[in-house]
C-alpha cells in the first residue's frame, strides 16, 4: 500500500516538476507579459496617461523611453499596452505598428513594413507593391486625410530607436514627428532605446518637431528591494495546480532569502549589474538543476550558478594554452615591461624567447623557429594577440607590429593555475629585470 | 547506470551518448539541463567558446542527433554573407519541417524577411511544439557580417515569438564580440581544454585492432611526451599518432624487439619524431611523402620541404644586386660612408656604439631604400665594372616578381622607386656564400 503510494506521489511529482519548469522557464527566458513590474509605477502610470490621451481623446504624441540594457523597457510598454487592450474602444479601435532598428535596417524595408501591418490596399499577402517614393506618399496621404474625429489612431513603437536615426536623411523619423505635429490622424510615436545621447542624434528638424518627451527607466533600486524582487521572481503563482508543493515552494523561497550565503552571492550579483536581466540569468540556471530527486532550491544552486556567470573567460584559454605559448606570452610580457607597452613583433618576441632558452641550457625548449612561429600564429588566431594597423599583406609576417590583449595580472594569475607549469617557466615570468 | 539522468530521454540513448563523448560529460549534462525537455523554452542564445579541437562541434551536433531534437546546423565560413547564411537556414528549415519537400532555396535578402519567413515555416508543422535549434559553427564571422547580424540571432526568440534557440560556437572570448551599444547576453558555456590524461584516453581510443591496447598506450605517452610542449590540439596530435605508427612498430615487425621492449622502440622513434616535428608538423612535406620516405627507410636528409624550394638559383649579378639590397635595407644611410668608402675618414666611436638593443635593424625590419642607394651600393661591392645597362634593371624588377624584394609606395612612381628586400638572413648568407662575399662584415647591426 504505502509502496503504490509513493510511487503515485513521485509520478505527480514528475508531472509537478515539469510544470514547475516550464513556468519558470516562460518567465525568465521568453519573457511572457504577464511577469510582474518593479519600481515603475511613475512611468507606469505616465506612458499610460500618454497613450490613453491619443486612443481615447485623440491627441497625437511622442515620446522617447530610454533606459539602459535590461532595464525593462520593452515589458513596461507591453504592460501598458495590455491594460490598454482591456477597454473596448481602443481594441476596436487602435491601430498599432511595432518597428524594430535591427530588422529594418533602412527606410525603404521600414516603410515596406508599416504598409504590410497597416494592410493597407496595396498589399497582398505579405507583398508590397509599389517603389519607395510611390508607398510613401501613399502612406502620407492616408494619414493626411485624417482628423481627430473620424480616424483610427495609429500607434509606432519604434524598438532601437538609435538604428533609425542612421537611416539616410532621417527620412521615415522627419515624416513620422511631422504627422504627429500636424492636426491629422491621431498618431503616437514612442521610441525605445538604451542611448542617453539620442536627442544628440537627431536632425535639427527631426528634434523640432519631438515633443521632447523623455521617460526614464534607471533601475533605480537598492538591494533591500533587490532581495524582494528575488523573492517575488521565484515565487509559484497561487493558480498553481499543487498547492502543497506551492506551499513548500514558497517557503523555501523565504526561506533562502534569509539566508546568509545566499544573500552573499545576490549582493556580488547586484554590485556587478543591477539589472533584472542578468537576474534572471543567475535564476535559470539555478533552476536548470531541479529535479524529481532535487525538487527545492538551494544555496548551492546559487553559489554554483553564480560561479558560471562570472568565470573569467579570457583565463580560461590562457589554462589550454601549450608551454610553449605561456613561453611566448611571458616573453611579450617582457618586452610590454621594458619598453612600457610599446608594440612588438615576432622578431623581437623570438628574441627575448632565445634569451631565456640560453640562459640556464634550456635545451628542452629549443624548437626552430618555424615552429615558434606555428605557436605565435596559433596565439593570433585565438585573439590573445591583435595587430595594431589591421592585417597588411605588404610587410612580412614576422615583422608586423602587434600587441598583447592582456594584461600583467592576468597573465599572472593564470600561470598560478596553470596545470604543471614548468618551475623554470614560472621563474622566468616573476623574474623582474633587474639585471639591466 | 548512465551519468546523464533525464527524465525526457530513455536510458539506453542516454548511455549511447555517454560512450559517445567520452571526458565531456559534465559538459553535455550541464547543456541537457539547460535544453530541458522538448516543449520547454531554454534561453535565446547559448554561446560555446574553447580551445582548437576541444570538441565543441562534435559534441553539440553529437547531443541534437542523439536525442533526435529538431536542429540545423550552419558553418559560417561556408555562408560567409548574410544573404547565403539566411536562406541556408531556411532551407535546412524546410528540409527538417517535411521529408517530402525537396530544399527548393528559400531567396531572402535581408533579416526582415527572415524572421517573417521563420515564423511562417514554423507554424506549419510539428516544430511548434518543440525547441528548434540553430547552431552557427565558427561565429566569429558573423562579425564580419553587417551589424544587425549577431544581435538579431541573440534575439531570434523574442523577433520570431517561438521557442528557437540559437547557439554559437567559437575559440574567441565572448567580450570580443560584444557589440558597441549592448545587446542580449547569451549564456556562456566554457568547454576546458582536454588535459593530458584526456588526451592520451581518447588517443589511445583509436588504436589498429591489430596490436594490443597498452601497446597503442605507450606509443601514445611517447608521442605526447615530444610533442605536448608544443601543440595541445587534439587533430594535429591524431594526425601524427596516425602517421608516425607504422614506424614505431617497425622493429615488432622485423622480429628485432618484443612489444615491451620499450627502450628499443623509444630509440628507433625518437629521431623520426623530432624529423616530424620540422616538416609533416609544419606542414612543410605533405603526409602521402612521408609515408613514402617511411617505407624506402631511405635517408630522411634531402627531405625537401616547401621553404625549400624558396631557394632559387640566382644569375651572378642578381646575387650581388640581393646582397645591395639588404644591406640598403639594414644599415641605416649614414653608415654607408663607413662601409662602402676607401677613405671615409675619422667616425666618432661613441655615436657609433650606442645603439639600444631594440632599434637592432633585425628586429625592426627592413628599410625602404631609393633605387640610387642600391646601385650606388652595387657599385662598390661587386668587383669589375658594372655598367647601368638595361640588364640590370630588368634584374632587379625580376627580383620583384620573385619576392625577393617588394615595391614600396606607387606602382607609377616612374622617377624614384623605392624598394624593401624581404629575405632573412640565413637565405642572404647562404648566397653570399656561394659568391664569396662575407656580408656580417658589412652589416650594421653586427659591428
Amino acid at each position: 500500500m504505502s509502496k503504490r503510494k509513493s510511487k503515485e506521489t513521485s509520478s505527480a511529482n514528475e508531472e509537478c516538476i515539469s510544470q514547475v519548469q516550464r513556468i519558470f522557464r516562460e518567465r525568465f527566458c521568453h519573457q511572457c507579459p504577464s511577469g510582474k513590474l518593479f519600481g515603475l509605477e511613475l512611468q507606469y502610470k505616465h506612458l499610460l496617461e500618454l497613450l490613453k490621451r491619443t486612443t481615447i481623446h485623440g491627441e497625437s504624441n511622442s515620446a522617447l523611453i530610454i533606459g539602459p540594457r535590461g532595464s525593462g523597457k520593452t515589458m513596461l510598454l507591453n504592460h501598458v499596452l495590455k491594460e490598454l487592450m482591456e477597454i473596448k474602444e481602443v481594441r476596436e479601435n487602435l491601430l498599432q505598428v511595432h518597428l524594430n532598428g535591427l530588422l529594418q535596417t533602412n527606410d525603404k524595408i521600414a516603410l515596406k513594413e508599416i504598409t504590410r501591418q497597416l494592410q493597407m490596399e496595396n498589399v497582398v499577402g505579405d507583398k508590397v507593391f509599389g517603389s519607395f517614393a510611390e508607398n510613401l506618399s501613399f502612406l502620407l496621404e492616408a494619414l493626411k486625410k485624417g482628423d481627430r474625429e473620424n480616424s483610427c489612431p495609429v500607434l509606432f513603437i519604434l524598438d532601437e530607436f538609435d538604428l533609425f536615426v542612421h537611416h539616410k536623411n532621417q527620412t521615415l523619423l522627419y515624416n513620422l514627428f511631422d504627422i504627429s505635429q500636424s492636426a491629422q490622424t491621431p498618431v503616437t510615436i514612442i521610441g525605445l532605446t538604451c542611448r542617453q545621447d539620442i536627442l544628440e542624434l537627431l536632425e535639427k528638424r527631426v528634434k523640432s518637431r519631438f515633443s521632447h518627451r523623455q521617460i526614464y527607466l534607471m533601475n533605480s533600486f537598492d538591494f533591500k528591494q533587490y532581495l524582494k524582487i528575488f523573492k517575488e521572481q521565484l515565487y509559484l503563482p497561487a493558480e498553481f495546480s499543487d498547492k502543497t508543493f506551492t506551499q513548500k515552494w514558497n517557503k523555501n523561497v523565504q526561506s533562502l532569502s534569509e539566508d546568509k550565503t545566499v544573500q552573499d552571492v545576490l549582493r556580488n550579483h547586484f554590485h556587478c549589474s543591477k539589472d533584472l536581466r542578468s537576474l534572471h540569468m543567475l535564476l535559470m540556471l539555478a533552476l536548470s538543476s531541479i529535479t524529481v530527486s532535487h525538487p527545492f532550491m538551494t544555496g548551492a544552486d546559487l553559489l554554483e550558478a553564480s560561479k558560471l556567470c562570472r568565470m573569467d573567460s579570457k583565463a580560461n584559454i590562457v589554462h589550454g594554452l601549450s608551454v610553449l605559448e605561456i613561453c611566448l606570452i611571458i616573453a611579450m610580457k617582457h618586452l610590454n615591461d621594458v619598453y612600457e607597452g610599446e608594440p612588438f613583433n615576432f622578431q623581437m618576441v623570438y628574441n627575448e624567447f632565445q634569451k631565456f632558452i640560453q640562459r640556464k641550457a634550456h635545451s628542452m625548449y629549443n624548437f626552430e623557429k618555424p615552429v615558434v612561429m606555428k605557436a605565435f600564429e596559433h596565439l593570433l588566431q585565438l585573439e590573445l594577440i591583435k595587430p595594431v594597423d589591421g592585417p597588411s599583406v605588404r610587410a612580412q609576417r614576422e615583422y608586423q607590429l602587434m600587441k598583447l590583449l592582456l594584461d600583467n595580472s592576468q597573465i599572472m594569475d593564470a600561470l598560478q593555475v596553470y596545470p604543471n607549469c614548468p618551475t623554470d617557466v614560472k621563474q622566468w615570468a616573476t623574474s623582474s629585470l633587474s639585471w639591466l | 547506470m548512465p551519468n546523464f539522468e533525464h527524465p525526457e530521454y530513455p536510458e539506453a540513448t542516454l548511455l549511447h551518448l555517454e560512450s559517445m563523448v567520452p571526458c565531456r560529460e559534465s559538459q553535455v549534462s550541464s547543456l541537457l539541463s539547460v535544453f530541458g525537455k522538448r516543449q520547454h523554452f531554454s534561453f535565446p542564445s547559448i554561446f560555446i567558446y574553447g580551445h582548437t579541437s576541444s570538441g565543441k562541434t562534435y559534441v553539440i551536433q553529437t547531443v541534437l542527433e542523439t536525442l533526435e531534437l529538431p536542429h540545423l546546423f550552419v558553418n559560417c565560413i561556408e555562408c560567409f554573407t548574410s544573404r547565403l547564411l539566411l536562406e541556408e537556414i531556411l532551407t535546412q528549415l524546410q528540409n527538417l519541417s517535411s521529408e517530402k519537400k525537396h530544399g527548393s532555396r528559400v531567396p531572402c535578402d535581408t533579416f526582415n524577411d527572415f524572421v517573417r519567413l521563420f515564423k511562417q515555416e514554423t507554424i506549419t508543422q510539428d516544430l511548434q511544439n518543440q525547441t528548434v535549434y540553430i547552431v552557427l559553427d565558427k561565429a566569429e564571422q558573423l562579425r564580419e557580417m553587417e551589424a544587425n547580424v549577431l544581435p538579431g540571432f541573440l534575439r531570434l526568440q523574442e523577433f520570431t515569438d517561438r521557442n528557437v534557440t540559437v547557439i554559437f560556437l567559437s575559440e574567441i572570448v565572448w567580450e570580443l564580440f560584444r557589440p558597441n551599444t549592448g545587446c542580449l547576453e547569451p549564456f556562456t558555456l566554457y568547454f576546458p581544454d582536454y588535459s593530458i590524461g584526456h588526451l592520451q584516453k581518447i588517443l589511445s581510443h583509436y588504436h589498429p585492432p591489430e596490436y594490443s591496447a597498452d601497446f597503442y598506450a605507450a606509443y601514445i605517452n611517447i608521442l605526447l611526451g615530444v610533442f605536448y610542449t608544443v601543440c595541445r590540439d587534439l587533430k594535429e596530435l591524431r594526425h601524427l599518432a596516425a602517421l608516425n605508427f607504422t614506424k614505431y612498430c617497425e622493429p615488432v615487425v622485423r622480429g628485432e624487439a618484443s612489444e615491451r621492449d620499450t627502450r628499443r622502440l623509444w630509440k628507433n622513434i625518437e629521431s623520426h619524431l623530432k624529423k616530424a616535428m620540422q616538416t609533416v608538423y609544419l606542414r612543410e612535406i605533405s603526409s602521402s611523402q612521408w609515408e613514402k620516405i617511411q617505407q624506402d627507410d631511405g635517408e630522411p636528409g634531402h627531405l625537401k620541404g616547401l621553404s625549400a624550394h624558396a631557394h632559387v638559383e640566382l644569375p651572378y649579378y642578381s646575387k650581388f644586386l640581393l646582397i645591395a639590397a639588404y644591406l640598403a635595407s639594414y644599415n641605416p644611410a649614414r653608415t654607408d660612408k663607413r662601409f662602402f668608402l676607401k677613405h671615409h675618414g675619422k667616425i666618432k666611436k661613441t655615436n657609433f656604439l650606442k645603439k639600444h638593443e631594440k632599434t637592432s635593424n633585425h628586429l625592426l625590419g627592413p628599410k625602404p631604400f631609393p633605387l640610387d642607394r642600391l646601385l650606388a651600393i652595387l657599385y662598390s661591392i661587386v668587383d669589375n665594372k658594372v655598367a647601368p645597362t638595361a640588364n640590370i634593371f630588368s634584374q632587379i624588377t625580376s627580383l620583384v616578381t620573385l619576392q625577393l624584394l617588394t615595391l614600396v609606395g606607387h606602382d607609377d612612381q616612374l622617377d624614384g622607386p623605392k624598394y624593401k628586400c624581404t629575405v632573412s638572413l640565413d637565405f642572404i648568407r647562404a648566397i653570399a656564400r656561394t659568391v664569396n662575399f662575407d656580408i656580417i662584415k658589412y652589416l650594421y647591426d653586427f659591428l
